[in-house]
């Protein structure tokens, strides 16, 4: 029987030529839109090397100045080190602080040929709180950060421009006047992931500033950035308080601003304040990220499904004629939504391998064409094999309903449905 | 092999009900040709599709092989449907999108059957109404007389014991009407098929066994 209804619905589909291209293309092109939104948000959110320990790391990026008289303020990921080494470093709870700039453009010269690149100043608690994937050699240690030691770590991309492929640790490179010794590799870094991101990384001690000088914004960009890695993700909160307690007491060094907004956050916060802005008083728009993420989604699997429900719905109506044909001659109820159930499985299976399909050659030319630096989307199955049950659900419901309306319908009002 | 009780059929819409039989008694017999004539909306169709279990009538017995049918539920009617009755329709009713074998072949598709059977059947079936040699065409590439006897293919490949046939000559003209009504004799004698038919013809009624009359809904003698 199921032989026969696999048969009947390929004829069926193949007559229909029109409505099996419609409805196949609404299926494959909301799975794929879905594949790709997900292997995006899963990118920029997910755990992924470096941020593998994100249910247990902090950051303290962005910090709003202000004052309660005055109409002046400032924001910004704008902090001095001094600030964090004097605020965040002493905080107890936290089993290591680190800190480190943002990144910079720096330029390089070898042989004549000029080389654009990232560069990050961080300490050596950067390298424990973040888990970056070492390819060869190893990440600078407190002595070289104390030492002011020229020693950098770069990335497998650097080492495949700048040094040709070779072999290159102990090797050197100039920037900024400094002739840095190569230490280690590592695997490339996604631009969406702001905070490790760089495509060098040197000892914080080698900046060309006065570390230590007493100011709460920094002198110039890159300013600086602490992370704070928890002994388990329940001391988030008390990280968080604490560091707001250190910061009540905190002496302000000129008069322009008397209040500070801003502190410690969890990953989705900090993204979710870049993309969304933030409130008024600094706290990150985390509902916006939510809302505009749901909206997006249920936007891109609703206007297709409406369509594709749509569709089954007509067509099966189209086929009362045969609905009633089929009953008069011994089709049971049973059988005909068995039917359509098979027909719906069918086109929506097809549906999911053309997405699927789709979606690796998309995501695969936005990875090849570098539309985004470093960043390497890939295709979540589990999404995938759920967005695939969410439109298996949405045709067969769509299918069967109708189906089993109808099939309710005495044969002789199926017949009069329409004329053969 | 088939016989109505106090048969009664009301249609109900909106705001009219239409009495479209009433009191009908009457008993078709195995091996019968039966024509049913009267004018037009006096209920002969109702009248048929309740004998073919395609409709319910609002009051009185339907028993078909002396078993009371009206309160079976959808699985054992669609079997009755299928392993003992054939239907030709006025209007043909095949599937367009199913070429001329496909058609056929649709009352063996709910039976156990392997495809090759059903094929067999379904080509013996087009044989019998000489249409061997259009297996392969869509409905709408056929004439009308081509399509009725494409219909009555599908409504003989099953062996039903009990053939219905709602005015199947009425959209031909009278050549191709006796042709299709000699194919209809020709299963009666050689299948021992009981055959009811509703028609409009009187030189066609003539040839059947008996011929039944319907006025307004009642029987008349
Ligand atoms: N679905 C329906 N809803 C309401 N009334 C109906 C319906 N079907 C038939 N009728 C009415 O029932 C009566 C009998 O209809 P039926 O189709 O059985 O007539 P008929 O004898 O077959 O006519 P014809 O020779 O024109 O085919 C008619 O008055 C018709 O208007
Ligand atoms: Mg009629």
């Amino acid at each position: 029987m199921l032989k026969n209804y696999i048969k009947i619905a390929i004829k069926v589909l193949l007559r229909h030529k029109l409505f099996t291209f419609i409805s196949l293309f609404g299926i494959s092109f909301t799975l794929m839109i879905l594949i790709i939104i997900v292997s995006l948000v899963d990118h920029t959110f997910g755990k992924m090397a470096p941020e593998t320990r994100l249910d247990r790391t902090l950051s303290a990026t962005y910090f709003k100045f202000s004052h309660t008289d005055k109409h002046s303020s400032s924001n910004g990921p704008i902090m001095s080190y001094y600030f964090f080494h004097k605020y965040a470093k002493t905080l107890e709870i936290p089993k290591k602080v680190s800190i480190s700039s943002f990144h910079k453009n720096v330029e390089t010269y070898k042989e004549n040929k000029k080389f654009k690149m990232a560069l990050k100043y961080c300490d050596a608690e950067f390298w424990e709180i973040l888990d970056f994937t070492f390819l060869e050699g190893q990440p600078f240690n407190l002595t070289d950060v104390e030492n002011i030691n020229p020693v950098a770590v770069i990335t497998r991309n650097v080492k495949e421009k700048y040094f040709n492929d070779e072999f290159c640790l102990g090797e050197n490179m100039m920037i900024d006047g400094i002739n840095y010794i190569i230490l280690g590799v590592v695997e490339n870094i996604s631009i969406l992931r702001p905070l490790p991101y760089s495509d060098i990384w040197v000892p914080i001690t080698n900046i060309n500033e006065d570390l230590l000088e007493p100011r709460l914004e920094a002198v110039s960009f890159p300013s600086y950035f602490a992370l704070a890695l928890a002994e388990k993700p329940a001391d988030l909160p008390l990280i968080k308080e604490e560091f707001q307690n250190k910061i009540t007491q905190m002496e302000f060094f000129n008069d322009m601003f008397n209040q500070l907004e801003g502190g410690f956050e969890t990953y989705f916060e900090t993204i979710a304040g870049v993309l969304f802005g933030r409130s008024s008083d600094g706290g990150a728009n985390t509902s916006g990220l939510l809302v505009t993420i749901l909206i997006t989604m249920i936007l891109f699997m609703l206007l297709p499904t409406i369509n594709l429900v749509n569709i089954n719905i007509s067509r099966i109506m189209e086929r009362s004629t045969e609905i009633g044909i089929r009953k008069a001659f011994g089709a049971s109820s049973v059988t005909l939504v068995g039917q359509f159930m098979i027909e719906n499985i069918i086109i929506t299976l097809i549906g999911g391998f053309l997405a699927l399909i789709f979606s690796i050659v998309i995501l695969h030319i936005i990875n090849q064409a570098h539309v985004l630096r470093h960043v390497t989307l890939a295709i979540n199955w589990r999404i995938f094999y759920k967005s695939l049950l969410i439109c298996l659900f949405f045709s067969l419901f769509s299918g069967v309903w109708p189906a089993f309306k109808m099939s309710r319908f005495q044969p002789v009002e199926a017949l009069r449905g329409g004329q053969s | 092999m088939i016989s109505l009780k106090e048969i009664e059929k009301i249609y109900r819409t909106d705001k009219i009900e239409t009495l479209a039989l009433k009191e009908i008694n009457l008993e078709i017999r195995k091996n019968e040709f039966v024509s049913i004539m009267g004018p037009s909306g006096c209920g002969k169709s109702t009248l048929l599709n309740i004998m073919g279990l395609l409709d319910k009538p609002s009051k009185g017995e339907v028993l078909i092989d002396s078993r009371e049918v009206v309160k079976f539920g959808d699985r054992k009617l669609a079997a009755i449907r299928n392993s003992k009755i054939g239907f030709i329709f006025q209007s043909f009713h095949l599937i367009n999108d199913l070429n001329v074998v496909d058609n056929v072949e649709i009352p063996l598709l709910y039976r156990r059957l392997s495809y090759k059977n059903r094929r067999k059947l379904a080509l013996a079936a087009l044989e019998k109404v000489g249409l061997s040699a259009r297996t392969r065409h869509f409905p709408n590439q056929l004439s009308g007389g081509q399509r009725q006897r494409v219909a009555i293919a599908r409504a003989i490949v099953g062996k039903p014991e009990i053939i219905l046939a709602d005015e199947p000559t009425g959209n031909l003209d009278s050549n191709m009407g006796q042709d299709i009504i000699d194919i209809l004799h020709d299963f009666h004698k050689n299948e021992n098929t009981t055959i009811v038919m509703v028609t409009h013809d009187e030189q066609i009624a003539k040839q059947t066994e008996r011929i039944l009359r319907l006025f307004d809904g009642c029987m008349v003698n």
